[in-house]
């Protein structure tokens, strides 16, 4: 048989094909009907948020800092609760990582806050003197893209339906609604809003400024995502 | 046609050796300068804080990454490709201008695609997938050039003398449906401007961003089917297409063994693919997948060292070759680093070891054992085997090669010793508890001892970075130096005499 296939370059890719599509086959069809569901007190990210996601993204943070919390003490003791599938079911991409060169930030918002996250990402040595992380002072200057991710809600809604406007259930019983904009416009009055909770707690005093001015600096949209992170 | 050897013609091969060689310092580079960065932080900022943005680790990583995987093994793939095809069907590519206008269109867009790559990611614009950070239109670029390259492989079997098909070409025909089937699922994503507001925008935000088609776990899972699998089908299956082609012409010696290669072959293509779900252990991917990752790695060893005891004992009594030829020490070194990092990459697939080993500098390690020792000396012994043969002319210098082989073996063991200790230490450290239960060291302690291992890996990786100048410079004096050719090189290597 692999005489005649040697001989049959059409019959051989065939043949490789199927034998290594099988594993996908298997592996990976039947979990997406599974994996994908909420578990309760799990919430799409706001505009601001989900700006900040994409300034993470942006500066590949995930290249250090894993989001994956996994099943040990010492993991549970350091970071909080383990991760669970349903938490991850609006994430999009997901953002695990694969190397902790700094610590895990699934749960950063429980643990660190406004301010810290201010001083850390100007300069992270004067919060942690000997950390090898770069600072990131463009932040604080270039501006947050809430076109874009108005449009990645919007995807995130239309396509996928993720639940913006609409009711999600929480751990007390009561449910949550986090909106979406009706209009670009709508957007960026509604980023500018949660903007300003954020700066209300900051002390650069460019970044208040900018705020005022109706600009969203990038450091802010990134601490509103790291403060939903819980 | 009358009875004369064939004229093979190497353009499109020459085009692709010069940039496995460019992107090839290109990825290097910024990989040494990124590993001095974790050494010694103030390097992020060493061309100004105006550059900080795109000199960062952060930035950087990703581009190092893709150009060493993407530049540099994929431009030796397709290099040794447009050689090897023409050899082992027996039909040269100066027989089609049809073959001949799709290498070379094939060539050009993949210059394109990865001049965009570069800037995209010098810009920031990732889709955060690791060895798939491309936005969508690159990708788009990507299959294109892919696809192209199935026609160069499956038009040159179309018009092949060679009835039967070596095993090398085997590997390259699994190669092009594996990456392909890996990228395409892997790439589902939606443009988001294809989305309406309720006032009836559209064409909202940037027009080249997008987001997966799959959430969290399931994108997970689908990524690392693809990350594993791209090192299966971009870093081992064409690497092994080379040494089947190159290791017995450079040495003269036939294949070991014909069974042996075709349990290899069959076995690594079905087994590879069920081993990536060792990349989510612990994760909250469904505990039986992550088994089974564990399992199928475990039963990857055979099929791997299948192929490289293959290799091995191909030199069976000649074992002097290896003394006396460079060039032969690169390949016989690549196949024991390949024994090697699959069967570190097992080990570290075992569950317990993984709760150790995952998120830590063993895994940076492990790759770059691999990387390196395997897929770099490969390539760089496949081109420097070509090099006489494409430019006609003789090999510029053996004493400089047989340095750069020390200089890059030493860079090796450094890079993988220093990664070994930093991980198993900073994984130990992290997991451990005093007497009261409470966490032993802070997540600071366990990267301040790392600081002399960072230095250390990145000496490691500056010796082979040296050693890869020296590669390219005796390749371009090759090129460069006087024709003494009138034909190509008929017999055995120019290293053999």
């Amino acid at each position: 048989m692999f005489h005649w296939l040697e001989k049959h370059p059409f019959f051989f890719a065939v043949g490789v094909f199927v034998v290594i599509a099988f594993a996908g086959l298997i592996e990976i069809v039947p979990n997406f009907a599974q994996a994908s569901r909420p578990v309760i007190g799990t919430k799409p990210v706001t505009l601001l948020e989900q700006a900040g996601r994409d300034v993470y993204i942006k500066n590949s943070c995930n290249a250090c800092h894993s989001q994956l919390i996994r099943p040990f003490k010492a993991e549970t003791d350091r970071y909080g609760h383990y991760s669970l599938s349903g938490e991850y079911a609006y994430d999009r991409p997901f953002l695990w990582g694969s190397k902790r060169t700094g610590p895990d930030l699934m749960r950063v918002g429980n643990y660190r806050t406004t301010e810290w996250h201010e001083n850390h990402m100007k300069d992270p040595k004067s919060v942690m003197p000997s950390s090898i992380m770069p600072g990131y002072p463009w932040m604080f200057k270039n501006s947050a893209d809430i076109d874009t991710a108005y449009a990645t809600q919007l995807t995130n809604a239309q396509f996928f339906g993720v639940p913006y406007n609409k009711p999600v259930p929480m751990k007390d019983g009561s449910t949550a609604v986090v909106k979406m904009a009706d209009s670009v416009a709508g957007a960026h009055a509604m980023a500018l809003a949660e903007a300003k909770e954020i700066t209300s707690k900051m002390k650069d005093q460019n970044v208040k400024d900018a705020v005022a001015r109706g600009e969203i600096p990038e450091i802010v949209a990134l601490i509103a995502y790291l403060n939903s992170m819980k | 046609m009358e009875n004369r050897p064939l004229e093979y013609d190497y353009t499109v091969a020459k085009m692709f050796m010069l940039t496995t060689i460019v992107l090839g310092i290109v990825g290097m580079t910024i990989g040494v300068f990124i590993a001095f960065e974790l050494a010694f932080p103030g390097l992020n900022t060493i061309f100004g804080a105006g550059l900080a943005e795109y000199t960062n680790f952060s930035r950087l990583r990703p581009l190092h990454t893709d150009s060493v995987a993407f530049g540099f093994t994929v431009s030796g793939i397709f290099a040794t490709w447009f050689y090897v095809g023409q050899r082992v069907l027996k039909v040269s590519m100066a027989e089609s201008k049809f073959l001949m206008f799709i290498g070379k269109l094939q060539f050009w867009l993949y210059v394109i695609g990865v001049a965009a790559a570069v800037v995209t990611l010098f810009m920031g614009y990732t889709s955060s997938k690791e060895y798939a950070e491309f936005e969508w239109p690159i990708d788009i670029a990507i299959v294109i050039v892919w696809v192209l390259w199935g026609v160069s492989i499956f038009g040159l079997i179309g018009i092949r003398r060679e009835k039967s098909l070596y095993i090398s070409i085997w590997y390259y025909i699994a190669t092009f449906l594996g990456v392909a089937m890996l990228y395409l699922f892997n790439n589902m994503e939606i443009p988001t401007m294809l989305a309406t507001s309720a006032a009836g925008e559209t064409n909202i935000g940037d027009w080249f961003h997008s987001i997966s088609m799959y959430a969290g776990t399931n994108d997970a899972l689908v990524q690392w089917w693809y990350g594993h699998n791209a090192v299966a089908f971009v870093f081992t299956v064409p690497i092994i297409a080379m040494i089947y082609y190159f290791l017995p012409k450079e040495s003269g010696q036939a294949i070991y063994s014909y069974k042996l290669s075709l349990l290899s072959f069959w076995g690594l293509m079905f087994v590879y693919l069920w081993a990536g779900g060792h990349h989510l252990l612990y994760s909250t991917v469904p505990d039986w997948m992550q088994t089974m990752g564990s399992i199928f790695s475990i039963v990857l060893i055979l099929p791997s060292w299948g192929s490289a005891i293959n290799m091995l004992l191909t030199m069976k009594g000649e074992w002097q070759q290896v003394a006396a030829s460079p060039l032969i020490k690169f390949m016989v070194l690549a196949s024991t680093f390949y024994m090697f990092s699959t069967l570190e990459g097992p080990i570290q697939a075992i569950k317990s070891v993984n709760a150790i080993a995952h998120f830590t500098d063993w895994i940076v390690g492990h790759v770059h054992d691999g990387t390196l020792g395997w897929v770099g000396f490969m390539i760089i012994a496949a081109l420097y085997h070509m090099a006489p043969r494409v430019f006609k002319r003789e090999l510029y210098s053996k004493g400089l090669m047989a340095a750069q082989f020390w200089i890059q073996t030493l860079g090796i063991v450094l890079y993988f010793t220093s990664m070994w200790i930093a991980g198993i230490t900073q994984g130990m450290m992290w997991r451990a508890h005093d007497e009261f239960g409470n966490l032993a060291y802070s997540f600071m302690d366990t990267v301040d001892v790392l600081h002399p291992y960072y230095a250390l890996r990145g000496t490691g990786g500056l010796l082979y970075l040296v050693g890869f100048f020296m590669f390219a410079y005796n390749i371009y004096k090759t090129m460069s130096s006087r024709p003494v050719e009138e034909s190509e090189l008929q017999n055995a290597s120019p290293m053999g005499a």
